[in-house]
């Protein structure tokens, strides 16, 4: 008898929270155009090298500060074949846009993915190991969230003469103190649940407990903060190159592009209008993406 | 919270102690030195600069020398900028820095506030989506870009309201005259307000569902009353944690306003200094402003537990 009425139900498939959080995330609309963007945009970058006919550091000097040919208003000369119109010395904007974006974004994810690294581990161990390390820990980053940082990226970019490398390791090594506080908040909760108590009854070392069991139940938080890290680090990077210590010509960021375009404003508005065009867009859609994706795992403020 | 307070300041020295001692190995390891020139010095000339200035001895031993006079107060004479020495540049220098911050700080904080407060009491209608998009901009887009923008808007074309013309001048200090403080103070805080106004919204939708909202409404308070003398108290504890972190991004953000309008403050000293290897200089610059974070952080603690009798400070 109960078997067959086990038969008869169609199976009850339980949700899990993320199942539900990625329905949510889908009905967000704000959020899912901003990953479509996002996604054209690194399309873009990625194949930058097929999709413009000019090479990023091709100087032409017959078109320099040439206005696309579409340019509404008046200007000096225009070049038909720069859809975005050319620079100082005559290279084409929008292949150097898109160069731009694969710097900007390169150095927003590396940055990103050192300060998560750091940050997780370092939060969730002292968080785990609680009592005096854990205050000890803490203590640590409560000095460093004190420091000055951005005198010490600066510095240190003018110790390392403009590594290009270290600037992501830099502003990784600067990001990753409020990870550490929201994954050491998350894991003091957490290691109070049963299933750390049992895998700690089966014998399993701390170092383990932390990688196998602590870290993947704080994704969530951690999740969000990533995408709102990596925009500050875009921001950062540009902040850097528009006081000079960023990426070296004839490679380019955005950074550079926008506080060379802010240069020459009046004469040649497209220099400065289209890279801060995608970077801005860019932005605004980690921030979108962020805000979605907090709504949709932690749905209470809706 | 007198004791706390004097262990909160005691606190202090160690911290800054790390930021000395980082920011002088770290500077020392950047290569080349003050005294690099495009015409190279006789060697007998330099070795006398060098030694004038203590930097022909170990570099342990200059630590030490540096550490024990910066205790005193004597952050030693610029290496660049003959003739005045680091006290007296950051003299010069802090006025205006602090001015300008001031003056952005409390702009952002009024409007910002503002904002804040009438996009939460219009939330989810045309009004606050049109705010919380406004503070997004302001938030994505650099105060590099703005500066220019804003420059060329006003200081360049310049603006006709009630048949007066404005235009503002686009660079140089003079003295602090508000002409030439309109726009740095406007590009400062434009981020601010951004930051401020989306705080306050999340704050303030938060309280207003709480139930003694609800009581002060159902004993017939007026709106006006409930918002400013009820609700703003509990709302603007997140705006005070903020505080701390956002005047750190108000230093950093005069780095660029600094640079891009021509002004005379800190912030200016501190790059051209670090390009230089103007040891002194930058070392000053850093310990000046870490001591300010240092101090507004712990105001901001202070305020918060005056506000929120719910944090006791131990």
């Amino acid at each position: 008898m109960s078997q067959n009425l086990s038969a008869a139900l169609p199976e009850l498939k339980g949700r899990s929270q993320w199942v539900d959080a990625r329905a949510r995330l889908l009905r967000n609309r704000a959020a899912m155009a901003s990953i479509v963007i996002l996604g054209i945009i690194v399309f873009l970058a990625m194949f930058a090298p097929l999709l413009s006919p000019y090479a990023y550091d091709e100087v032409n000097y017959d078109l320099i500060s040439c206005a696309p040919g579409w340019w509404p208003f008046e200007a000096m000369c225009t070049a038909p074949g720069n859809i975005f119109g050319t620079d100082a010395i005559g290279r084409d904007i929008f292949v150097r846009v898109l160069y731009g974006a694969r710097v900007s974004l390169a150095v927003g994810l590396v940055a990103t993915i050192v300060s998560l690294v750091i940050g997780v581990l370092y939060g969730a161990t002292a968080g785990y190991l609680g009592g005096r390390i854990d205050d000890l820990m803490m203590r640590v980053v409560d000095v460093l969230y004190s420091l000055p940082f951005i005198f010490f990226v600066i510095i240190l970019m003018v110790v390392f003469d403009r590594n290009f490398i270290l600037l992501f390791v830099a502003i990784g090594a600067v990001e990753w103190l409020t990870m550490a506080r929201i994954v050491r908040g998350q894991t003091l909760s957490i290691k109070q649940k049963e299933f750390i108590e049992a895998a700690r009854a089966a014998g399993v070392g701390p170092f383990s407990i932390i990688t196998r069991h602590v870290i993947p139940n704080v994704v969530g938080p951690v999740v969000v903060y990533v995408t709102l890290t990596v925009p500050t680090v875009i921001l950062m990077e540009s902040f850097l190159s528009f006081l000079g210590l960023g990426i070296q010509e004839p490679l380019t960021s955005w950074g550079v592009l926008i506080s060379d375009g802010a240069d020459q404003m009046e004469t040649a508005p497209w220099m400065l209008l289209f890279p801060a065009l995608f970077m801005a867009v860019t932005l605004f859609c980690f921030n979108f993406i962020g805000d979605g994706l907090r709504d949709a795992m932690d749905p209470k403020d809706r | 919270m007198t004791a706390y307070a004097i262990r909160r300041l005691l606190g202090a020295i160690p911290t800054l102690f790390v930021i000395i001692t980082l920011a002088f190995f770290m500077m020392r390891a950047a290569p080349g030195g003050p005294f690099d020139m495009e015409r190279r010095l006789p060697p007998e000339i330099e070795a006398n600069l060098k030694a004038a200035y203590d930097l022909d001895k170990p570099l342990i031993q200059q630590y030490a020398i540096y550490l024990s006079k910066a205790v005193q107060g004597d952050f030693g004479p610029s290496f660049k900028n003959k003739d005045f020495t680091v006290a007296e540049l950051i003299g010069n220098g802090l006025p205006v820095s602090a001015k300008l911050g001031l003056w952005a700080m409390g702009l952002a904080l009024l409007i910002g506030i503002s904002l804040g407060i009438w996009a939460a009491l219009r939330q989810n209608h045309w009004q606050d989506y049109s705010v919380m998009t406004v503070a997004m901009l302001g938030i994505t887009i650099p105060t590099f870009v703005t500066a220019p923008l804003l420059t060329l808007a006003l200081g360049m074309y310049g603006i006709t309201l009630f048949g007066l013309e404005f235009t503002l001048p686009v660079g140089g200090w003079n003295g602090g005259a508000w002409r030439n403080m309109v726009l740095p103070v406007t590009v400062l805080a434009l981020p601010q307000i951004a930051i401020i106004a989306r705080l306050m919204r999340g704050a303030m939708v938060e309280v207003l569902r709480a139930n003694y909202i609800r009581t002060a409404r159902a004993k017939g308070l007026s709106a006006g009353r409930i918002v400013l003398a009820h609700a703003l108290r509990a709302a603007a504890l997140p705006l005070i944690s903020y505080l701390g972190p956002g005047l750190a991004a108000l230093l950093t953000g005069s780095l660029v306003v600094e640079q891009i309008f021509g002004l005379p403050g800190i912030g200016r000293y501190f790059v051209q200094g670090a390009l230089n290897r103007d040891y002194t200089l930058v070392m000053g610059v850093v310990i000046c402003y870490a001591s300010l974070i240092i101090v507004l952080n712990f105001l901001a603690d202070i305020a918060y537990a005056i506000l929120d009798p719910r944090v006791r400070l131990k």
